[in-house]
Parts: C-alpha cells; structure tokens; sequence
C-alpha cells in the first residue's frame, strides 16, 4: 500500500533528522566534543571532561529539548484537529497561562526548582479542569464555547503574571522571564516528559483516522460510526497532559506547536495517522536544534530558547501563511 | 417516463463490487426475510417546545425512493437527522434493517445508512480521492488503512459524478457544485444500504441535478438501495420519488405515494402560496401561481 509505505519513509527520515539533532546537541558547545567522542560518551568508554560533559550535561538537556518539541508539536496537532482551527496551538486554551501562574507563584515565594515544576504542573491542571468544565455541554457550539473560555482563562493568566512579575523582588525577575519565554537550562530530568511523548503517541495513534474524520466536522464523523464526543474529550484531555508535561519541563517554548503540524501538513499532507507521529519527531528535532543554537550562538551567555523558536518561526509560518492562502482559513 | 413503474426489488439487496472478504460481512447486515430497509414507528420529533412530527410511522422497502418536503424551517434536516440516528426522538422508533438505530454500534449503522449533510466542512487542505475515501471510515478496522480495493470503489464513486479526473486535486478550490459532487462520491463509497441525503441538488445546475437523481435512481434500482432525500424542487420530487412526506411545519406530516400526496391543496397549505397542477398526459407538474 503507498501510503503506508510512505508513512514509512516519512518516519524513517524524520527519525534520522532527530537522531542528528540529538547528536550534534551533544557535539556542540564551548567544550566541543568530536562525534567519535561523543559516540564513546554515550557508551560510558570515554571518562574524563567528554564524558561528564556529553552525558552529565548535555544529554539530559538534548533529551529535554527532544521530549519537549514532540510533546508541543504532538498536542499543537491535536488541539488544530480538535477546534477544527489551523491557528490553534498548544497553549491556547489557557494550559501555559496556567502553568505560568503556578511556577511564578512558587518562584515568588522562594521555592526549591522541584516545586517549581510541581506548581507548573498544578497551575497547567487547574486551568485544564477549569476551562473543560465551564466550556462542557452538548450540541455544535461546544468548539466555539471551548475556545472563547480557554481564551478567556488566558487572558486572567495572563494579568495574574504581569501582577507576579510587577511585585516580585528584582533579582528573580530575571528568572521568571526566561521561564516565560521557555529555557532548558533549568530543565529536570528528561523522563517523565519522553514517558509522556510516547504515552501520548501509543494513545492517541490508534484514533488517528477518528481525527481525520473529526477534522471534517462533528456530523460527517457521527455519521461515519465516530464516538465523537469521546473522542473530543480524549483528544482535549491528552493535548493538555501532553502540554502541562513539556511546560513543566521547559517552561512555555512558543511556536513549535504551531509551526510543526503546519510544515508536515504542508509537506505530507493531512492523515493524522503520519501527521502525529512526524509532527512529534520534526517537533523534537527543531526543538533540540534551536536549543543548541540558543547556547551556543552567543555562548558563554545562554539565550532562552523561546526567543529562537519564535525568531524561527515566525517568518516560517509568516512565509506558508502568504504561499498558502487556504492555511489560515479557519 | 413520468411517473416511473415501481422496479421489481430482490428481497436481499444485491452489492456490486464486494470482494469475496467482504461478502460475509454484508449479508450479516443485509436486511433480512425481505423486511423494511427504514421502519418508523410513533414518532415524535421535537427542537425545543416547536413539534415537528407526532405519531408519525411509515416503512421504506429497499429500492425506495422517499423525498422529504416542507417549507424553511419546517423541520425537514432534523426529521433526516432522526432517522439517521444523529439526535434521538422525543418518542417513538427508528429501526433499520429491524434493529432500532438506538441500540445499534454506531460504525454497524455507518455500514447500513449514510448521511449527506447540508454543510461540507473543509478546515484542512485534502484531496478529492481523500475526501471520498473517508467513506470507507466505517468498513476499515482500527489498524488497516485504505486499500486498493477501498481506492477502487472510491475512484468508481468520482467517476460516477463526473469528478474521475479531479482525484489528486486540493479540495479547496472546488466550485459549490463540484464540492457537492464530491460529498455524494463520498457517501457513494461508504456504500450504505439507505441513502439519507439533506439536498443532494444544493448548489448544482440542472444537468448536474438530473445526473445526480438518475445516478441515485439507477443504485435505488440495480443495488436495491433505498433513498430518503430532501428536496425543494416539487416537480423533481414527485418525478424521482416513489413515495413523499410532506410537512406542514405545524407538526402535521402526510407520507404516502408520491402521487397522491403531492397535490395542489396539500402542497399550497404546506408552502403557503396557492399551487396549480398542469397535466399533460402522464405527466404532471405544479406552478406557483
């Protein structure tokens, strides 16, 4: 069957785009690390600085920055499917507004990194439930309903920020803004998020040709046998794990979520049975990649690699949106 | 060749283009010991506290062609939506093949019935052959993909409405008429047993309009399907239909053949505005007067 044995291809290269962008993350950097080096890092046969610096450093934060581009990218896909909306990102039913409430508000009263994450994840699950339960209800308005209260709840995440960041003391100021804009320098293990990635994969490939048909609209997927009320509950609640995983992490990074699904749409199409899987593997390279240039371009200074993505990504998705005027129809 | 004899209808439906894989399958859901392809039954269909149809009953047999008429916003697409089983009843049953449509695995009423709603959404670009494989939606397991067989029956069902070389074309730039033409392949490749079609004649010109009525008359005849459309032209209606509903808009509903329920006082009541019925021979036609 072509299109499976395309799907293949696709994959394939991709994943070989991914391991590449992980492999010159551990490369590169002010202590540069030759490739045959790295490879014996990794093996644990190289001891010394290499091999401190390539698996103590840089392979978490590689991995970090891999986990996080797939999940934005892989929820950035979903949330497009699930308010039929091409403009739609990750972030915009309010989960990162959430998260910024929770991780400012534990920087602000001095706690530890740990609890930092911890009050993202909590802020990010607040304003989840939040906008699921004021936007719940049936009928063909719902989308809308879902996407006015998730902006809405934005929009007092955001006030409660600039009311964080107005009062907060000027030494962690600097902090709380490189958490805003998305920074890998402080981010955790890199586990729970790659556990997330493919979690998140494994549960919502399989309802990847009930997308398709969702993104037609909610009667020509009923008629076709499609659950789609279960299905929109599932698709919102994994977008938003998939999303409060990576902003724990990282902070909220912009522009991957939006931009990735719209590259392979463009380049391969809309079957979301391809699309998710390279929308997460193409999210995880460029990701891993702008982190890399985020510190090394003016190293030793570290640039928050939200700056990048949006530097990236707003003349790329400014670019498709004027060759492909049908991209911003919504 | 108006009005049409009633064909002579196989009590078991013939499909054309089953693989022998499939043949199984469809006989499981073929309607059985020759009964009602549609059995309505006490129903009641209301929006809000407005009441659209009460007590209303009537059997579709397969080979059938049923036209839905009534004026704007008399309740034609939700009483199509009812029978699809898209919005349940405020009473009654909607038995398909003898099995009521609440009680039945969605993607099993998918096989047996499709709808054709009045709005195509198109948010993500797609190509036609896409677009009409979403049809197969329903005869796919979770985990296999279209194949060349589904890829067969699709590009027969583009062929049939004159799309055949718009196959790897964006569906975007398609004029209204040709999108609508799509949506009938799209249904003509979920290969349903009962056509429910929300004006099937929307946006197409007259050629396009009888093409469309001849396509789904010759599958009401060859296949044994039956077909329950709304229209709005009266004179298409009462050439293409073997039976009619027709609706007052105040809760009131008539069912019956064709030809005795479209007449001139039935059809000026529900339209609001006096009709007049010119005769010539056979054929029969209705003008606003």
């Amino acid at each position: 069957m072509p299109a499976r044995r395309r799907a293949l291809l696709v994959l394939s290269l991709l994943a070989l785009l991914g391991a590449a962008a992980v492999l010159l993350a551990l490369a590169a950097g002010s202590f540069a690390v030759a490739p045959t080096d790295v490879g014996r890092a990794l093996l644990g046969e190289a001891d010394g600085m290499a091999g401190e610096v390539v698996r103590g450093l840089r392979l978490p934060r590689a991995l970090a920055a891999f986990a996080c581009g797939g999940l934005l990218a892989l929820a950035g896909a979903m949330m497009q499917v699930l308010l039929r909306n091409p403009l739609a990102d990750p972030y915009v039913l309010g989960v990162s507004g959430g998260a910024a409430v929770g991780a400012l508000s534990a920087m602000l009263i001095g706690l530890p990194l740990a609890l930092v994450h911890g009050g993202a994840f909590a802020g990010a699950l607040a304003a989840t439930l939040i906008v699921f339960s004021l936007a719940r209800g049936d009928g063909s308005w719902t989308q809308t309903r879902l996407l006015l209260t998730g902006v809405i709840v934005a929009a007092g995440c955001g006030a409660a920020v600039a009311l964080i960041l107005s009062v907060a003391p000027e030494k962690q100021l600097r902090g709380m803004l490189f958490w805003l804009m998305g920074d890998l320098g402080h981010a955790g293990s890199p586990w729970p998020a790659l556990l997330m990635l493919a979690a998140g994969l494994a549960g919502t490939w399989p309802f990847a040709r009930d997308l398709n048909l969702l993104a037609r609209g909610d009667l020509a997927a009923r008629s076709l046998g499609v659950p789609v009320a279960r299905l929109r509950g599932l698709v919102y609640v994994a977008a938003s794990l998939l999303t409060a995983a990576s902003v724990t992490t990282t902070g909220s990074v912009g522009f991957v979520g939006l931009i990735v699904p719209h590259l392979i749409r463009l380049a391969i199409g809309n079957d979301q049975r391809i699309l998710l899987p390279a929308a997460a593997l193409a999210g995880g390279a460029l990701l891993t990649l702008a982190d890399t240039l985020a510190r090394t371009v003016v190293a030793p200074q570290q640039l928050p690699v939200g700056v990048l993505t949006a530097l990236i990504g707003v003349p790329v998705f400014l670019y498709l949106l004027t060759r492909n005027p049908h991209g911003g129809r919504s | 060749m108006i009005p049409q004899p009633r064909p002579t209808m196989p009590a078991v439906a013939q499909r054309r283009d089953q693989p022998p894989e499939h043949a199984a399958q469809n006989d499981a859901h073929a309607p059985q010991t020759g009964g009602p392809l549609l059995a309505v039954r006490g129903l009641e269909v209301t929006v809000g506290t407005v009441r659209i149809a009460a007590d209303l009953g009537f059997m579709l047999q397969a080979g059938e062609r049923l036209v839905i008429l009534g004026r704007n916003g008399a309740g034609k697409t939700t009483l199509l939506h009812t029978l699809a089983g898209m919005r349940p009843p405020a009473r009654g049953t909607v038995e398909l093949c003898g099995v009521p449509l609440d009680a039945m695995d969605p993607r099993r009423a998918a096989r047996l019935r499709g709808l054709l709603p009045q709005h195509h959404l198109d948010a993500f670009p797609s190509t036609v052959l896409e677009t009409a494989l979403a049809g197969r939606h329903p005869h796919l397991s979770r985990w296999a993909w279209e194949g060349p067989h589904d890829e067969r029956i699709a590009r027969e069902a583009l062929a049939a409405v004159g799309l055949a070389e718009f196959a790897a074309r964006d569906v975007h730039p398609l004029s209204g008429g040709e999108r609508q033409r799509l949506a009938i392949a799209a249904l003509l490749t979920q290969q349903p047993l009962l056509y429910l079609l929300d004006e099937p004649l929307a946006h197409l010109d007259l050629n396009h309009q009888i093409a469309v009525l001849n396509l789904l008359t010759e599958r009401a005849r060859t296949d044994g399907v039956g077909i329950v459309m709304v229209l709005h032209d009266i004179n298409l209606a009462l050439r293409y239909a073997d039976r009619a509903l027709l609706l007052s808009g105040e809760g009131g509903v008539r069912e019956g053949p064709a030809g005795q329920v479209l007449n001139a006082a039935a059809l000026s009541r529900a339209f609001g505005h006096p009709l007049r019925e010119l005769s010539e021979g056979e054929s029969r036609i209705f003008v606003p007067l």
